[in-house]
């Protein structure tokens, strides 16, 4: 199907042989293109700059840093920075979360959705706690350390790791967390269902819904 | 000015001095006394004089223009519990389909907007790409750039969840909340500026294997949301521009992206980082928030596309209509893919529907509006839309969703059951697009019947 006029008259003055070179050319050109960048606009990231945004973390843990803590450890930081909205152990202060119990609970008439009941993996509360909190406007202050001890106390409190047990970048993303297989799409999709284009979820449609193709 | 209102004010200023001190304990622990350091919680004063210019202006007044003193109509405060900051778009005065930036829905998940200083602010793009790069925004600005109008929606808009907080505020007291603003001002739409996310993907040179791209903000809560490479190399916009200026504050300034046609919470505000990866990141707002659970335990996580919605924004349930006579029923429709293609009104309880006049042009994953000229004879009436998207989807109403999504749904619920089937219920929360009838009744007030069907409204009898 010809779907500009311009292409289809390049198609007609070409002869086969000229065309299919051309076809290479373009190829080339296409494959240079996506090598280099066309606008040479910005600057590459200082090393300070790439270690200040590379905070994300992951499931597979790949950007936790050096450190660690036990939930013995974790205990009198909670105490002392985190327990004014989340309680002593976790049960939350009025509307501030609750982050401790609910363990399978989720398909119960009365789920409870906490930290331990609900999160897929260790690393996001990981994650969390070390870019978030604690909330504004309290200092963010947590070393490394404080936030894996800090993360050991929370599971600890949930029953899922010993009071002992160390949390560090290799153990942290060793922990089952219980509701690991609680979610689907797992993994979620990184692209739109092949069938109809759209991403979750579909919609009711009439006898003339359009499948669209991406 | 009365003493009442110096103490209110002074007392306004001391705790908002008090939620700035960094150290000590938190003044807003206690929920009433974060209430009173919320803008717009509290009616009347504030109101009258929100964004008017004085009663003779001068030229200076008017360098940053301000709107008549007759008009008086603002976003209200959230009607939810005031953990972070919430805004919602009155809609029942919207007119065309643009929303004008003040009127722009807020969600803050924290209690503070920051104000960004742009000359200092970068954006990096790093992770799996050939060229890690820091973009300033005098660079962004540089690189060819577009504009589209596009609607953003809070995943939550419309949610029973909401319905919850909202019989609570009336309970106490509250007389500002009206369903259309309070259940679905959570949605706004505007003309979006920036640069193609793709072009600035381009450019850093993103590597074989990715397939997703996290997006993080330089706001204190750090909001971060894992992104589909797929769409962000469709559609998303890294956007500067909102409405013919610069992004507002409270909307991300100087910088956001903005992700036609999903969930609101993928329109990360203050845009810092993108870090390509290969894997969703389960960030805490994918996981123990913004997951759909189901009657079974398990739960649905990464939906994103809004449904096909669309809402009679006049007459609704902020209107009374003065007498019988000739009224143009007027509303909003969108979804959140490709463009609507038809929006059909009922004025007689979902017997009938007629299709209405869609405004022109139908932009795609934006608000369309339409109108249906309706003479009205004074006695009760039922009237609703609904909207099917260009690929056929049509809007349901709320038991169709239900059913959809195998929702354990009671059109009238039992009282004793209420407390547990809030709990359980997935169409509590997310991404609810139901058909929204309102009963304009014989005195010409209007109610809504679709919540308070499920659930009787004592302080708003059907």
């Amino acid at each position: 199907m010809c779907y500009t006029t311009s292409y289809c008259r390049t198609r007609s003055i070409l002869s086969k042989s000229n065309f299919l070179l051309m076809a290479i050319a373009l190829l080339a050109c296409g494959v240079a293109k996506a090598q280099s960048p066309t606008y040479k606009v910005g600057r590459p990231p200082t090393e300070a700059e790439l270690h200040k945004w590379d905070n994300l973390v992951g499931p597979k843990g790949r950007e936790l840093p050096i450190g660690s803590g036990s939930a013995k450890e974790g205990a009198p930081i909670f105490a002392e920075k985190c327990s004014f909205c989340h309680g002593q152990n976790g049960e939350g202060v009025g509307m501030y979360p609750r982050l401790v119990g609910g363990v399978g609970s989720l398909n119960t008439p009365k789920p409870i959705f906490t930290v331990g009941s609900r999160m897929a993996y260790a690393t996001s509360i990981w994650d969390f706690i070390n870019r978030a909190m604690p909330v504004w406007p309290l200092p963010r202050d947590l070393s490394p350390s404080d936030v894996y001890a800090l993360t050991a106390f929370i599971l600890y409190k949930n029953g899922i790791i010993k009071e002992a047990d160390n949390m560090n970048k290799n153990t942290l993303v060793e922990v089952q967390m219980p509701n690991r297989h609680g979610f689907y799409p797992d993994p979620p999709q990184s692209k739109p269902d092949d069938a109809d284009g759209t991403w979750l979820p579909l919609w009711e449609h009439g006898p003339d819904w359009k499948p669209a193709a991406k | 000015m009365s003493s009442k209102k110096t103490d209110r004010r002074s007392f306004l200023k001391k705790s908002a001095a008090l939620a700035g001190l960094a150290a000590g304990a938190i003044p807003f622990i206690n929920g009433n006394a974060l209430a009173s350091v919320t803008p717009g919680l509290v009616k009347g004063e504030a109101e009258a004089k929100v964004g008017t210019a004085p009663e003779e202006p001068n030229i200076d007044d008017m360098l940053y223009g301000g709107r008549s003193s007759y008009e008086k109509t603002v976003r209200i405060n959230s009607i939810n519990s005031p953990a972070g900051l919430r805004n919602l778009t009155p809609l029942q005065d919207s007119i065309g389909v643009i929303t004008p930036s003040s009127y722009h829905y807020l969600v803050q998940g924290d209690m503070h907007v920051p104000n960004i200083n742009p000359d200092e602010h970068t954006l990096i793009v790093h992770g799996m790409v050939d060229r890690p790069t820091v973009f300033t925004m005098e660079e962004i600005k540089r690189l060819p750039s577009v504009s589209e109008v596009h609607f953003l929606e809070c995943t939550g808009n419309s949610g029973l969840y909401h319905y919850k907080s909202l019989l609570e505020n009336v309970k106490k007291g509250r007389k500002d909340v009206s369903i259309i603003q309070g259940m679905h001002g959570r949605t706004s739409c505007s003309e979006w500026t920036g640069v193609p996310l793709s072009l600035l993907l381009k450019e850093a040179g993103v590597q074989k294997g990715a397939s997703w791209v996290i997006a993080e903000a330089g706001d204190n809560i750090h909001h971060a949301k894992s992104i589909p490479l797929m769409k962000a190399m469709d559609d998303i916009i890294v956007a500067y521009g909102q409405n013919g200026e610069a992004l507002r504050r409270e909307q991300g300034y100087p910088l956001r992206l903005v992700v036609p046609g999903f969930q609101g919470v993928c329109n990360v505000k203050f845009l810092a980082s993108l870090k390509v990866v290969d894997e969703a990141y389960d960030m805490q707002r994918e996981i123990s928030a913004y997951t759909n659970t189901k009657p079974n335990g398990m739960s649905s996580w990464f939906e994103s596309q809004v449904g096909p919605k669309s809402l009679i924004t006049f007459p609704s349930d902020a209107h009374k209509l003065p007498g019988p006579g000739v009224y143009e029923i007027s509303g909003i429709a969108w979804n959140g893919r490709g463009k609507i293609a038809k929006v059909e009104v009922s004025v007689d309880n979902g017997m009938s529907w007629t299709d209405a006049k869609l405004q022109l042009p139908i932009y795609s994953k934006a608000w369309t509006r339409f109108r249906l000229p309706w003479k009205w004879d004074g006695t009760e009436a039922v009237i609703m839309s609904r909207c099917t998207n260009e690929f056929g989807e049509i809007q349901s109403t709320m038991e169709g969703l239900a059913k959809l999504w195998g929702d354990d749904f009671k059109p009238a619920i039992p009282a004793a059951d209420i407390e547990k089937w809030w709990e359980t219920a997935p169409i509590t929360e997310f991404l609810n697009n139901p058909i929204q009838p309102w009963k304009v009744k014989a005195d010409g007030s209007v109610q809504d019947v679709l919540y308070n069907k499920l659930l009787p409204n004592p302080f708003y009898p059907v």
